[in-house]
């Protein structure tokens, strides 16, 4: 790989974003868990192709809105989402949509890894054999291997794919789950603080390959470090009491914001 | 600053790295005013203290890029804090310019004396001087109150200097071409006057420098300049 083709990569990429179709678009979106509301009127889309990082103090409705984009708080009883969210042109919160069908099409990464006590091999296959995306078992050793090979974790894992996921490292695990989520091939992929259980090095794996996913795949990352968020996005909104505080170009956003209460959150000051 | 951080330890090392700016100014200023009296009243002791009182301004240049190293190491400044570092290393490095300009005009003191400073090129280095270590003055006041105007107003005041200088220019030529035997010094004198509106222009550069720390923001644009010397040709009769 030379220097010049992959700047070039880059700026093809930037130039993508800038042209900003929009993959998905929140529109007044509030969450309440019963009586108690969690998110209030957000407005934010999310640009195909980019990486946007959700930050916050705990509990600003960072995840919560994460959470809203797959309908996961469908599984949360006493949880009602208003508003509305597009994927691309579809309602997601219609009556209409296969929930099932929507979350391969937006696939989700956890805080910790979580494969299937099961073998590697069956962690990838799981996905595509239930949404019928391999026809036979040559079929299905090739999406396997690519989606390893898209996960970084191909050659580490290769001479023992049928052995148990849960052996792996603890950062192996959680590109093992990358890997689970890329398998179905989804659009968009979201993580709800990705590395937070990882060591650096593993941390460090993992954010180059979302910087490679971001070339096929759209991203939304909810993480608890600035530093993280500044070194892998392009966009970065800032969550606060339930608010959207600020969304900005994330270069903007750690170099100069608009808004005080971001200024003082990234900082690390009494606001 | 108005909020603080919720380490403490952060604050004072902003805290330490402010203060040492201040230091630095005080001492780079004090330099340069030194080295014009001691220019105009040829006194070669006072040159010389000027001489060693660079060796603690360099010092405090390297020990102040130590420490705001050390700081964006440790405490992985963001935005304000980031800039006002990035800020401090960029006035830390022009302070330490304005001393060497400082220490360049005592040495030439050296060289002149004997020859005797016309009273009349002393007057206008003096008065170049005065505006030059005004500018400086203020500039380091505006950086204690991090002010974006009056930081703006400082930089489009430069443009005095640059039209003094330029007719300080004028006026040695005028000399060498009287006498030669003038020309040794008014190539000292020369130099002297070119050291200090330099100082001036660093003084500029600190402004704009402020400016960025407090708007995040650069300012655009030249700024307005009448140094007009570099086009003056040989005058003839």
């Amino acid at each position: 790989m030379n220097m010049m083709s992959e700047a070039a990569v880059e700026k093809a990429l930037d130039q993508k974003m800038n042209d900003a179709s929009y993959k998905m678009i929140g529109k007044d979106v509030s969450v309440y868990y019963g009586e108690k509301r969690a998110l209030f009127d957000v407005n934010l889309n999310v640009r195909e192709n980019t990486v946007t990082a959700l930050i916050g103090p705990s509990g600003c409705g960072k995840s919560t809105f994460l959470r809203c984009l797959n309908r996961m708080n469908d599984t949360i009883e006493n949880c009602r989402v208003t508003g509305r969210i597009t994927l691309d042109t579809d309602d997601i919160y219609d009556q209409n949509i296969d929930v099932v069908e929507l979350r391969a099409r937006v696939g989700m990464v956890f805080q910790k890894p979580n494969p299937f006590p099961k073998s590697i091999y069956e962690n990838i296959s799981y996905g595509p054999r239930i949404h019928g995306l391999a026809r036979n078992k040559t079929d299905m050793d090739q999406i396997v291997e690519a989606s390893l090979q898209r996960a970084g974790l191909w050659t580490e894992v290769k001479d023992r794919l049928h052995e148990s996921g849960t052996g792996l490292s603890g950062g192996q695990q959680q590109r093992l789950c990358i890997a689970r989520a890329v398998a179905v091939s989804p659009e968009v992929i979201l993580m709800d603080e990705p590395c937070s259980a990882l060591d650096p090095i593993a941390t460090a794996k993992v954010e180059e390959l979302i910087h490679e996913l971001r070339a096929n795949y759209t991203i939304v990352i909810v993480t608890h470090s600035m530093q993280q968020a500044a070194r892998v996005s392009q966009r970065t909104a800032m969550f606060h009491l339930g608010q959207l505080v600020e969304e900005n170009d994330t270069d903007k956003m750690f170099t100069n914001p608009d808004d005080q209460r971001t200024q003082d959150y990234i900082m690390g000051r009494f606001g | 600053m108005a909020s603080t951080h919720i380490l403490s330890a952060y604050d004072d090392e902003l805290k330490y790295l402010s203060r040492r700016i201040s230091e630095m100014g005080g001492l780079a200023e004090q330099m340069c005013g030194d080295a014009v009296r001691a220019l105009v009243n040829s006194d070669s002791a006072l040159a010389q203290k000027v001489i060693s009182d660079d060796v603690i301004l360099d010092h405090a240049e390297r020990e102040i890029q130590d420490k705001a190293i050390v700081t964006i190491a440790r405490r992985q400044p963001m935005a304000a804090d980031l800039r006002e570092i990035v800020g401090t290393l960029r006035i830390g490095a022009d302070l330490e310019r304005v001393g060497d300009l400082g220490k360049n005009t005592a040495k030439r003191v050296i060289a002149v004396q004997g020859t005797g400073v016309p009273r009349k090129l002393a007057r206008g280095i003096e008065h170049l001087s005065d505006l030059a270590l005004v500018q400086l003055k203020e500039v380091l006041d505006v950086y204690a109150s991090r002010s974006a105007e009056k930081a703006e107003a400082i930089r489009i005041r430069d443009e005095e200097i640059d039209a003094m200088y330029t007719s300080l220019f004028r006026e040695l030529l005028t000399y060498m071409m009287e006498d030669p035997r003038n020309i040794t010094t008014c190539t000292h004198l020369l130099f002297c006057a070119k050291n200090i509106e330099r100082i001036g222009d660093h003084a500029t550069n600190i402004a704009e420098t402020i400016y960025y720390m407090t708007t995040g923001a650069q300012l655009e644009g030249e700024r307005p300049k009448d140094d007009t010397s570099n086009t003056l040709g040989a005058i003839t009769e």
